[in-house]
């Protein structure tokens, strides 16, 4: 029984040390499959556009989504505190305007959920155009990051990606990549999910 | 089940019938409760782990500023809500330009970008197949087959859309550019011509 058992826990350091448990997103996304295979870069700032036009808005790095919040926060004359900081810090995608997001923050699991089904994600109005503050903070709370110079010394700089439902009119996605190059982005990762590649001939 | 064997000599066993052995402190662990455990979170893991990590199109906007520069072999192509999609060849000639309709089947769209950009999509596939042989390396082929694909000769292509046309129809058109190997794309506004014509084509 010892190989057997030896194999059992070389397999379960291994799973272990490879899986990486991602936080639960609000949205789900039925993301166009393509024949790239291109593997997404990590580190990136991702707008999830849903297939009712909802923007929601994620980044990678725990003190960078603090530092981004607390920007937020200045901009928008939200007080927050330190737990909400914290709680924030670990989350994953917000979908939020400005206003609900500290009543987001303080709900309970149960009650985001229902927020995040009820919410019409951040505005991306051009009059209200939350997004770009979203954009631009993110952006720049990830360049002064500590341990930013480090990852672009490993090829691992910020990327601007677009997780869009295959199902939502382009016209949702373009106004994203407007409001990106109106903040000087021009580059950008589509994110897909990957089909058989197709014999060309 | 659980406990450590310690095997203290005189067993249940041994009461009435048998002899008093010699003791004989066993070295041996019950290890099944542990090996539940381990076989418990080999499952939980392989189940829950996922390796296919999400794919993606890396595409460069151009910078919106002055006139798009004017390209002699281009094909626009226009789409639309219900998988719908048109093309034309060259520049748009208002009163002169037909849209041809078109789908996303292997002898669709397809079949239009393979063959107007044939020269170009030779010369990548020619580097593929040696980059299958090993006869080049993984940076000469990228570096050949970005110069294949942006030579003079090779296709422009313009991607517009209208108000109804769905995000996964991009993203199959960009598709189909890849395994054309048109390097030279732009996603663009509509004019209000082109759509005008769109709408009436059905």
């Amino acid at each position: 029984m010892t190989p057997m058992v030896d194999l059992a826990f070389l397999l379960v350091t291994f799973f272990m040390l490879t899986t990486k448990f991602r936080p639960e997103e609000p949205v789900v996304v039925d993301m166009p499959s393509s024949v790239s295979s291109k593997i997404l870069p990590e580190n990136t700032l991702t707008i999830t556009v849903d297939s009712a036009g909802r923007a929601f808005f994620n980044i990678d790095g725990q003190s960078v989504r603090r530092n981004l919040l607390t920007r937020i926060g200045e901009k928008y004359k939200i007080q927050f505190t330190e737990d909400e900081l914290k709680k924030f810090s670990v989350m994953s995608t917000i979908g939020m305007p400005a206003d609900k997001l500290k009543a987001y923050l303080d709900a309970p699991d149960s009650e985001r959920k229902k927020m995040d089904k009820a919410t019409g994600g951040i505005p991306i109005d051009t009059l209200n155009n939350q997004l770009a503050d979203w954009i631009v903070y993110g952006w720049t709370a990830a360049i002064s990051d500590e341990a930013y110079a480090k990852k672009k010394e490993s090829g691992n700089e910020l990327r601007f990606a677009i997780k869009g439902d295959g199902g939502v009119d382009y016209t949702y996605i373009k106004r994203i990549i407007e409001i990106f190059q109106q903040n000087k982005v021009n580059r950008f990762n589509l994110i897909t999910n990957l089909q058989a590649t197709p014999t060309t001939e | 089940m659980a406990e450590v064997n310690t095997d203290q000599g005189g067993s249940a066993k041994g009461g009435k019938h048998g002899k008093v052995r010699a003791k004989k402190a066993s070295t041996h662990i019950d290890m099944t409760p542990m090996v539940d455990l381990a076989f418990l979170l080999l499952t939980f893991f392989m189940l829950t782990t996922t390796f296919s990590k999400p794919k993606t199109i890396e595409i460069n906007m151009p910078v919106k500023d002055g006139e798009p520069t004017k390209v002699n072999n281009a094909v626009t192509i226009l789409l639309s809500d219900k998988d719908r999609v048109f093309w034309y060849y060259g520049e748009f000639k208002p009163g002169e330009t037909q849209l041809i309709k078109s789908d996303f089947s292997d002898n669709g769209i397809r079949k239009v970008l393979l063959d107007k950009n044939a020269v170009a999509h030779a010369e990548v596939m020619k580097l593929e197949e040696q980059l299958a042989k090993r006869q080049i390396a993984d940076s000469t082929f990228k570096r050949l087959s970005v110069e294949a694909k942006s030579q003079k000769s090779a296709l422009m292509v313009l991607i517009k859309t209208d108000d109804k046309a769905k995000y996964r129809n991009v993203i199959d058109i960009l598709d189909e550019l890849s395994i054309a190997s048109v390097g030279k794309y732009a996603i663009v506004d509509i004019m209000k011509d082109e759509y005008d014509l769109m709408q009436n084509a059905n």
